[in-house]
């Protein structure tokens, strides 16, 4: 009969429609501000910094080495300086990632072999500021280990064992005092939220509302 | 049958055709923000009436030199940027690249690393075909409704890149020997689960739009693509085997683990869009058997060879890794002169390649077809452009 397969298209619609009000499988939109979807741990988004304790200890030695690999060269760095002798001292001065440059292809997290990089979740970062409005300064980019390990806790789990692994090892022939600046805790310190200068939007909670001016 | 429709009676007389007023050809450029030229693609399109006559395609409004960043970054720095190629099958466009370059450097990949990449990639392939049937039902006037019972599907797999590689669309997740993070037991129980209920999906699509009349009428015997133009114009991927030709890749050249997987290559007959259309359907069952076999066998063991990330350096000379991509033959040629960057870089796109043919697939045909065979080639811009 001509029409059939049209009748047996629209069936389907009638089934699909009809089971929604019965059946939540069929109900495969959210209603997203104000119910969120849980992102798996492994979910990606921009990077940032991790420091141990307190913002001071982060573990970034301003290797560059991120900033060399990164595919769109959205990272630069600036190695701080000793203000009596000029020496370089293992910590970045400027530390800043073009957000609005970076794609959230997890390269810079990947070759960081002193885990400093890690890959943030917090997806809801749009602005109105074309120039510089994604320009995140090293304040910013700030986070702790405790709220990296929220976000990733498989993941930071072994990060975490790697390094107190790799302390071990390093710490019996006297500690040389250029490691000292990234000194580093397997177990994070008591204190649940450092009170620290920077952080701009670093509330715990993975899904942070955007601040109105970001 | 439908009768003919007659003319009521009317009290004057049409012009008879022969004696019509003698007409100019139209030239309208279509694009490049026509809503069914699936991105920035413009065809200028001559027309006798509805007819069309001539056709041109215009390349290159989303052109992103995609060849030459690839020549001044290290080998790993260009895999994020061959996501961007084809954005609906990142996961192949990772693997075409990743196994040009372990051709050339003489990597051996491990086998679970074999076994995750045949499933991403056949996932990858089902949320293809799956969505392009949906943008061909858009393009023929059912707007949206197949395409979200597309999307609802696709949603599903999404969610498993997701969770493996942790990026929906912009995966980045193969490397050179492997892939970036090894799957676990419960992402394996998700994509059995998703793999299951595929059929269903597929049935149901079949009975939502293979039977339509409108479809039929729409597709049949419109923008066929003989065997021969096909072959000689270098055509891949379903729009070749539409047009009868057994040529998949995955059999050709038995590239990772296909050559111990069993399943058929369906061909069509006519080589119209209709073909084109079920040629896919077809290949999305297909696929669903590779992936319970994948999925059943998959050993334990690295997902890694653990090849070095940085300072990674590939000897000197060249090498082509081609792939069975879900839109045809994607091939990277690669030329290294022992550097840590390609010396040369070319993407074989197959969106490209199939594209060329458009013209003498619409010429004779009215113009609303045009689009729909535009939507029977399955073109990303993003990979035809680069």
């Amino acid at each position: 009969m001509l029409g059939n397969g049209m009748i047996q298209g629209l069936l389907v619609t009638a089934r699909n429609l009809l089971r929604s009000y019965f059946d939540p499988e069929c109900l495969t939109t959210i209603q997203y501000p104000e119910e969120r979807r849980t992102l798996p741990e492994n979910s990606r988004c921009f990077p940032f910094l991790v420091y141990d304790g307190t913002p001071d200890n982060l573990r970034c030695v301003a290797c560059k080495i991120c900033e060399q690999e990164c595919p769109p060269q959205c990272i630069y760095i600036e190695v701080e300086r000793d203000a009596k002798t000029g020496k370089p001292v293992r910590r970045p001065r400027v530390f800043d990632i073009d957000y609005s440059v970076c794609m959230q292809c997890q390269i810079c997290a990947e070759v960081c072999p002193f885990d400093a990089i890690k890959m943030d979740q917090i997806y809801e970062l749009s602005g109105t500021d074309r120039f510089g409005g994604m320009l995140m300064n090293k304040g910013a980019l700030l986070k702790s280990n405790e709220y990296y390990h929220q976000m990733h806790p498989t993941e930071a789990n072994e990060v975490d064992a790697r390094l107190s692994q790799s302390k071990k090892k390093a710490s019996p022939p006297a500690a040389k005092p250029a490691a000292a600046p990234i000194t580093l805790q397997s177990a994070p310190p008591p204190r649940p939220t450092p009170s620290a200068p920077p952080s701009p939007s670093v509330p715990p909670t993975p899904p942070v509302p955007p601040k109105s001016d970001v | 049958m439908i009768q003919p429709l007659t003319m009521p009676e009317q009290g004057y007389t049409l012009t008879p055709k022969e004696d019509a007023i003698e007409t100019q050809m139209l030239e309208v450029s279509m694009g490049p923000h026509h809503p069914s030229t699936h991105g920035v693609f413009r065809m200028d399109v001559v027309l006798d009436g509805e007819e069309v006559r001539r056709l041109k395609p215009v390349l290159g409004y989303l052109h992103r030199n995609h060849e030459q960043l690839a020549e001044k970054m290290n080998w790993l720095g260009s895999i994020p940027f061959t996501d961007r190629l084809d954005y609906f099958c990142s996961m192949t466009n990772n693997w075409a690249y990743c196994l040009a370059v372990e051709q050339l450097a003489g990597i051996k990949v491990p086998e679970r690393a074999e076994y995750i990449r045949v499933i991403m990639a056949e996932l990858t392939r089902l949320q293809n075909h799956s969505c392009q049937a949906g943008f061909l039902l858009s393009d023929t006037g059912a707007w949206g409704t197949p395409l979200l019972y597309a999307f609802r599907e696709r949603e599903k797999i999404l969610d498993l890149f997701e969770a493996a590689s942790g990026a929906r669309m912009m995966c980045n997740y193969m490397r050179f020997g492997g892939v970036r993070a090894d799957v676990d037991d419960d992402w394996l129980a998700a994509a059995r689960k998703v793999v299951e209920n595929y059929p269903c999906f597929i049935d149901e699509l079949e009975a939502l739009i293979t039977g339509n009349e409108i479809l039929l009428a729409r597709t049949q015997k419109i923008g066929i693509l003989p065997r021969e133009l096909a072959i000689n114009a270098s055509i891949t991927g379903p729009m070749l085997r539409a047009s009868g030709v057994d040529y998949d890749i995955r059999k050709v050249d038995r590239y990772g683990i296909y050559g111990r997987l069993d399943f058929r290559v369906p061909l069509g007959e006519v080589g119209d869009v209709y073909d084109r259309y079920y040629v896919r359907i077809l290949e999305m069952r297909e696929s669903v058997k590779i992936l319970q076999q994948a999925l059943r066998d998959i050993p334990e063991g690295p997902s890694d060879a653990g090849v070095k990330m940085r300072n990674f350096k590939v000897p000197v000379g060249d090498g082509y890794g081609r792939i069975e991509g879900p839109k045809g033959e994607l091939g990277f040629y690669l030329v290294s002169d022992g550097s840590t960057r390609p010396y040369r870089y070319h993407v074989r796109a197959p969106s490209f390649i199939n594209l060329t043919i458009l013209e003498d697939m619409c010429v004779g045909h009215k113009l609303a077809d045009a689009m729909v065979i535009l939507g029977s080639v399955d073109i990303v811009l993003g990979e035809v452009d680069r």
